[in-house]
């Protein structure tokens, strides 16, 4: 069984977003760049089903620029076999990126689709679904467990209300949350021997999908920011200040 | 041509974010129909007719859509789809699981988790975990959009006379079955809608010592919530999760106990009306955006706090 994984380059978590000046976005110069935090978890789960065994191809995927190899030399040196970069120096919205991801999955033919629930640059929680729908293929989001059988799939999901657990059959797309599992590091060797991995880089043009952006970015801004409150000396006198002087108790 | 709601229900209850969508189509348009997909949803359709601004109800009533499959009830909306300028729904896991689907099949950018309107092209939606807003406006014809229920009023449950009109569909899907769902039972208030909310973090130290929250929640009429780092530790369950990837929660008090404040929690809480923050580590990063902040053994000041709200009480009875 095959699996394809897509991964995609994102600012680290950990950094503090600073908006431009000039309202046209944020700030990506010499900011450092990482995998999306959830994409990790999509790789750590396709390795694990590799290592028991249930698959024994792990492709990653990436769509974007040059630089989104990083990113999928990352999940090589996890442990992944072979990268695919689609190559484009523009943006690209997520009904492009699911259009691209599908059209090489026809070509792939994997069996599971991996993705994380949701990026942490433009939060719009879209791609996974949009290839299932592309496919025609089950889908499973928000993913926090998951049991591969033989032909088909047994995924808890996380929702607002608690968990789901639903059956899908293969080949079926499923997106990862946080809590799937414990990603793990790349050690010194595997990275040294993810340098060697393979990674067939293709330009966008040549698969002939429209990725001409639909959604026109007007502005970006800075959200109101909260004034810094005071330190109250003990619990009584915080709720005699929630009490008479906020009313909110 | 109209504007099309879909609503988030459990066969029993409609959910506040439905209400919430409701009021925000009502500002793109006046002409606002609502869908509603379920099992034995009669009644469901019915109190919808009458909100405010309804002009229609669309009811697809099967045992079949007793759960909410994606699969199976994106072919829906797509069928209908024509009809409409803009179709919306709720950015849960509910309107996540299928509005990317709809999009998609009609060939149009979806734009998610709206907190504004401009005007009937153009939103402003958080990026980056809401550390900066994004204005944005769609050029495709049929706009697929997701929006934030906290950030948008609830529509008035009375005062519209909309009809209630059955519609049907064949239903296909073999490929994805459900199996069960756990759901946590509490008589406390949604968390996603309560007036206070009292949340937990790493500090709380175990599952046993969430407790101690549920106590001053009881006292306050609060619900729970919980960082990602309680949650995946195992002391709350997933549900309980407030920020990035969890829940946003806009309460009029929201107090944060034990929780270091990462932009991520901070995503899913900076916009409550008042914060306070209990935490030992003074320079904790949640202080910056608390109104009160409190530094203290939280083993300490809970029982505090729990004494003086019951003093507060006596004195109002």
């Amino acid at each position: 069984m095959k699996i394809l994984v897509a991964v995609k380059r994102v600012i680290d978590y950990n950094v503090q977003v600073r908006v431009k000046a000039d309202g046209t976005g944020v700030e990506k110069e010499n900011v450092k760049m990482s995998m999306n935090p959830p994409d990790e978890n999509a790789v750590e789960e396709a390795l694990r089903i590799k290592e028991s065994g249930k698959a024994n191809e792990i492709v990653v995927i990436s769509v974007g620029q040059e630089k989104s190899q990083d990113t999928i030399r990352t999940a090589l040196a996890m442990g992944a076999d072979r990268g695919i970069l689609v190559k484009t120096e523009n943006e690209v919205e997520p009904l492009a990126v699911s259009k691209i991801i599908a059209k090489i999955a026809e070509e792939e033919k994997p069996e599971v689709i991996l993705l994380g629930k949701q990026a942490i640059d433009d939060d719009c929680n879209q791609t996974p679904q949009m290839i299932s729908a592309i496919l025609e293929w089950p889908q499973a989001t928000f993913a926090s467990k998951i049991e591969i059988n033989d032909d088909s799939a047994k995924i808890t999901r996380e929702i607002d209300e608690g968990l789901e657990i639903i059956n899908v059959k293969k080949p079926f797309v499923a997106s990862c949350d946080l809590r799937l599992n414990e990603p793990r590091y790349a050690s010194l060797p595997n990275i040294m021997k993810a340098k060697k991995k393979p990674i067939d880089i293709r330009d966008v043009s040549e698969l002939n999908i429209d990725i001409e952006p639909r959604i026109e970015q007007i502005k970006v801004e800075e959200p109101p920011s909260r004034q810094k409150g005071i330190m109250v000396s003990d619990v009584a006198e915080l709720v005699n200040k929630l009490k008479h002087e906020a009313k909110v108790i | 041509m109209s504007i099309l709601v879909l609503a988030e229900h459990n066969n029993k209850e409609i959910k506040s974010s439905t209400f919430n969508c409701i009021y925000a189509a009502s500002k793109i348009d006046s002409e606002v129909e609502v869908l509603v997909v379920g099992s034995d949803c009669q009644e469901i359709a019915n109190q919808l007719s009458v909100c405010e601004n309804v002009k229609k109800v669309l009811l697809l009533n099967k045992p079949e859509y007793i759960n909410p499959i994606a699969e199976i009830i994106e072919p829906v909306i797509v069928k209908i789809s024509k009809n409409y300028t803009h179709i919306l729904g709720p950015a849960t896991t509910f309107g996540k699981n299928i509005f990317p689907r709809v999009s998609v099949k009609l060939d149009s950018a979806q734009i998610s988790d709206i907190i504004k309107i401009i005007d009937k092209e153009t939103f402003v939606r958080p990026i980056y975990a809401g550390n900066a807003l994004a204005t944005v406006r769609s050029k495709d014809s049929i706009k697929i959009i997701t929006i934030r229920p906290t950030s948008f009023e609830s529509v008035s449950k009375e005062g519209g006379s909309g009809s209630v009109e059955e519609i049907l569909n064949e239903v296909e899907n073999k490929s994805t079955e459900f199996v069960s769902r756990e759901e946590s039972n509490s008589d406390r208030p949604e968390l996603s809608t309560a007036r206070v909310v009292i949340s937990g973090g790493r500090g709380l130290q175990s599952a046993e010592n969430f407790k101690l929250l549920n106590e001053i929640a009881d006292k306050l009429n609060a619900a729970v919530g919980a960082s990602r780092a309680a949650v995946d530790a195992g002391y709350v369950g997933n549900d309980y999760q407030v920020g990035q990837t969890g829940k946003v929660v806009v309460p009029d008090l929201y107090i944060a106990v034990g929780i270091s404040g990462a932009i991520q929690h901070l995503a899913g809480m900076k916009e409550s009306k008042i914060i306070v923050a209990i935490n030992k580590d003074e320079e904790a990063p949640i202080f910056n955006v608390a109104d009160y902040g409190l530094k203290a053994d939280l083993f300490e000041a809970l029982p505090q706090l729990s004494s003086e709200l019951d003093k507060l009480n006596t004195i109002q009875k």
